[in-house]
């Protein structure tokens, strides 16, 4: 099926080029910094973590995601996701490859990697989340290639699929469970030493990830002869609306926790990344943007007649999805390391390079997902010519 | 002929299983030299229960302070890069408000509130960063020392993350051109590790107290915690003594004596 | 063939891709290895012998390395009784160099040959500063 990605319009070429062209710019400068080490980041010895690691986070959400098409399609049988659940599948896929990337791409000492499995760590929070996101990606790429192979050839899935279908859902859940557990169990980070650390990951994942899948399906009608369907769109924008409230409602029992309980280490964090802290006011604009951002796309989302409107539906997606990506693709990593252990507060901004290595992962992302949504568009292509004759 | 998928598929995978047990055992066959052991030194200092006692009375000035830190990274090749970013440190300084945040008032006395307070780390009973660490790059030894293999490190730096101390340093550069005289008898690190105060291993191995001890002129006081007649015991027996963020339940080996001004044996 | 030029060129690219590394190293065969045993130090000594048999040392010195870095590093055990019942203390810099304080010439020489690349040295202080 592959060879149908090899076969495109003039824009698709270009489209690929255009990624190629960024990708070997992320790539030598990542050989400039697997030289050089991590200095050439913004990263320090206060704020450890940075763009990378924040990226991986918010990817791991953006992966998860795929269950909230699989679980109405597959559970509830819901027929009007049939035709994108693998569009979900694939950006599963997609998602969890950037994951690994950025998570090598973070690593000081990266041709060590497999030293994880060397010396296998059940104690290490890392160690099952090495095990979780690889048993997603290998899930999601058998499920989606299977089930495309026997859809091209006119039969149902074969049977074994289903039971990794299902064992796909919670696992889905999984990934970002643990990915949370990276951080809401480390005892020195209050901000990040949170009951709710899960389940808020889950929250804004079904929020971000629906809201780029329809975004991409959106794209797809209009490059394509690809048509998700008024309906599941309209359904997909729902479940945004309501994962982002439930978002922001945890994030507020967060504020009111810290706050109300007066607990100077737990609303330091808050402080720095709404108000900034001792003049050190970093990420205050992008924070005040991303609630405003988050309030209007919720209110655009949850009202029917601006949702219906799909001049105004993607608008009000990409809202979410910034909102989303501030939170956790920024605040929520750099805001745990500020201010620092002793109290102290070194701020944290990426660098050019690390810009450039991050656009260079994100592109391997859309290339892989341009390649696998080629493949599936052609399959349907294919599909509804042999059936009109 | 041709091979039928199943065929090749019994076939491959036979050969992947040979392969593969051939290798383990390989492994168990040539394990060592035959015959040979490895044992600890005679001279060897030896605890169940590393600790240390940092008594502040006795560091009457930052000099105090800057000699053993100087002592600490000259000893370990820990370099100096100038900037804060990369900086690399096995023992730092902080004051009260600092090095025991929840623990200040506005109303401390002056002298206690400018003090600046060695800080490294704790080499905590129930490390974080060990319980994090998904290699056992930093692991618990028996004798109470939180270690690092150098060599194992990923350079993930989910123990920076772990850590409540602020102890440990990554190597966001190559650190040998700021390595102003290396000591040719400790190894340094290379970029990509994390590395932090190893409690003088290598010393006590040589019988030897840790270099900031011996610098300290007293101020500090090391021993077996789990040695009743220790004199790290005695003087904890004998002063008010308190550690850093204790409520985490990581329980520091590193205890401050804080005022009093009482002089111990 | 179809796009049989096509197929032909791209054989032939791999083709030279795949025998790069032999192209380019055509008639620039390597010397054999001779590492040098004879440091000041190894010749005052009155029998010449390394912790174990030359023989097992050059082919298990990789893994006797290993043994002993997490040996001493590990579980803190500094000391070596090897199969003579001899003691050494478990040390790269003040066992192994001591005598080997060549290790440009005598580890360098054979790893360089078979294109090995350890990473001791990005750490261990390779000499220099030592006698």
């Amino acid at each position: 099926m592959l060879e149908k990605a090899l076969s495109g319009s003039r824009r698709y070429w270009a489209w690929v080029a255009v990624l190629l062209a960024l990708i070997a710019v992320g790539f030598s400068t990542y050989l400039k910094q697997y030289h050089e080490g991590l200095g050439i980041t913004g990263m320090s010895r206060d704020v450890s973590w940075g763009l990378y690691i924040a990226q991986f986070t918010f990817l791991v959400g953006v992966a998860a995601s795929a269950v909230m098409v699989a679980i109405p399609y597959y559970l509830h049988n819901y027929k009007k996701f049939g035709k994108i659940v693998i569009l979900g599948e694939f950006l599963a896929v997609a998602s969890v490859v950037m994951c690994v990337l950025f998570i090598f791409v973070d690593l000081g000492q990266p041709v060590r990697v497999l030293n994880v499995l060397l010396h296998p760590t059940p104690h290490s929070v890392m160690f099952w989340d090495m095990i979780v996101l690889s048993g997603y990606l290998l899930l999601n790429i058998i499920i989606g290639w299977t089930s495309l192979g026997a859809e091209r050839k006119g039969f149902p899935p074969p049977s074994w699929v289903k039971p990794l279908i299902y064992i796909a859902i919670p696992w889905a859940v999984s990934i970002h469970t643990v990915t949370a557990f990276l951080y809401a169990g480390l005892p020195g980070r209050s901000h990040w030493l949170t009951a709710i650390m899960a389940a808020r990951f889950l929250a804004s994942a079904f929020a971000a990830g629906p809201a780029l899948l329809v975004i991409l399906c959106l794209l797809l009608r209009r490059l394509s002869t690809f048509d998700a369907g008024r309906e599941s769109i309209q359904a997909l924008a729902k479940i945004v609306a309501y994962a982002m409230s439930a978002n922001v409602f945890f994030f507020l029992l967060e504020v009111f926790t810290a706050f109300y309980s007066h607990i100077p280490e737990h609303m330091a964090p808050i402080r720095y990344l709404f108000f900034g802290l001792d003049g050190h006011r970093g990420l205050v604009g992008f924070m005040w943007s991303a609630a405003i951002l988050a309030f209007v796309g919720i209110g655009l989302l949850i009202n029917p007649s601006t949702r219906k409107n799909e001049r105004v539906l993607p608008f009000a997606l990409a809202a979410v999805f910034i909102a989303a990506w501030i939170d956790k693709g920024l605040g929520l990593i750099v805001g745990g390391f500020i201010p620092n252990p002793m109290g102290r507060i070194t701020e944290y901004a990426p660098t050019l390079p690390e810009i450039w290595i991050t656009l260079g992962v994100y592109s391997i992302g859309l290339l892989v997902l341009t390649v696998l949504y080629k493949v599936a568009i052609a399959v349907r292509e294919e599909e509804s010519l042999a059936a009109h004759g | 002929m041709s091979v039928t998928r199943r065929r090749f598929l019994k076939l491959g995978l036979t050969t992947l299983a040979g392969i593969g047990g051939a290798m383990a055992l390989d492994g168990f066959w040539r394990g060592s030299a035959e015959a040979s052991e490895v044992l600890t030194d005679q001279k060897a200092l030896k605890a169940k229960h590393w600790a240390m006692v940092i008594d502040s009375d006795r560091l009457k000035s930052a000099e105090n302070v800057q000699r053993m830190i100087d002592a600490c990274h000259r000893t370990h090749n820990v370099p100096d890069f100038g900037n804060s970013k990369d900086e690399i440190k096995w023992m730092g300084t902080e004051t009260y408000e600092h090095a025991f945040p929840g623990q200040e008032n506005g109303y401390l006395n002056e002298g206690i509130k400018e003090k600046l307070f060695p800080v490294l780390c704790n080499h905590c009973e129930n490390p974080a960063c060990v319980r994090v660490c998904p290699t056992q790059a930093t692991f618990k030894r028996p004798d109470g020392i939180v270690a690092m293999d150098y060599h194992r490190c990923i350079g993930c730096r989910f123990c920076m993350a772990a850590c409540a101390f602020g102890a440990r340093s990554f190597n966001f550069r190559d650190p040998r051109p700021f390595i102003k005289q290396v000591n040719p008898d400790f190894p340094t690190r290379t970029k990509g590790v994390v590395e932090k105060c190893n409690f003088c291993v290598e010393r006590l191995e040589k019988g030897l107290p840790p270099a900031c001890v011996e610098a300290s002129n007293g101020a500090l006081i090391f021993g077996d915690l789990d040695d009743p007649n220790s004199e790290v015991r005695q003087v904890l027996a004998t002063h008010y003594s308190i550690r850093r963020k204790p409520e985490l339940g990581t329980e520091p080996s590193v205890y401050y004596l804080i005022g009093g001004g009482e002089e111990h044996a | 063939m179809y796009k049989g030029g096509r197929i032909i060129a791209g054989l032939l690219l791999f083709a030279c891709l795949a025998l790069m590394p032999f192209l380019i190293n055509i008639g620039k065969a390597a010397a054999k290895p001779s590492p040098q045993v004879n440091t000041p130090f190894i010749q005052q000594l009155t029998t010449q012998t390394c912790v174990e048999s030359a023989a097992f040392m050059k082919t298990e010195h990789m893994q006797l390395l290993n043994q002993w870095r997490d040996a001493a590093l590990r579980d803190g055990k500094t000391v070596y009784v090897n199969s003579q019942g001899q003691s050494f203390p478990i040390s790269l810099e003040n066992s192994c160099l001591k005598c080997h304080s060549n290790p440009q010439q005598f580890c360098n020489t054979c790893h360089t040959y078979a294109a090995v690349k350890p990473y001791c040295w990005d750490c261990h202080n390779q000499g220099g500063t030592r006698q």
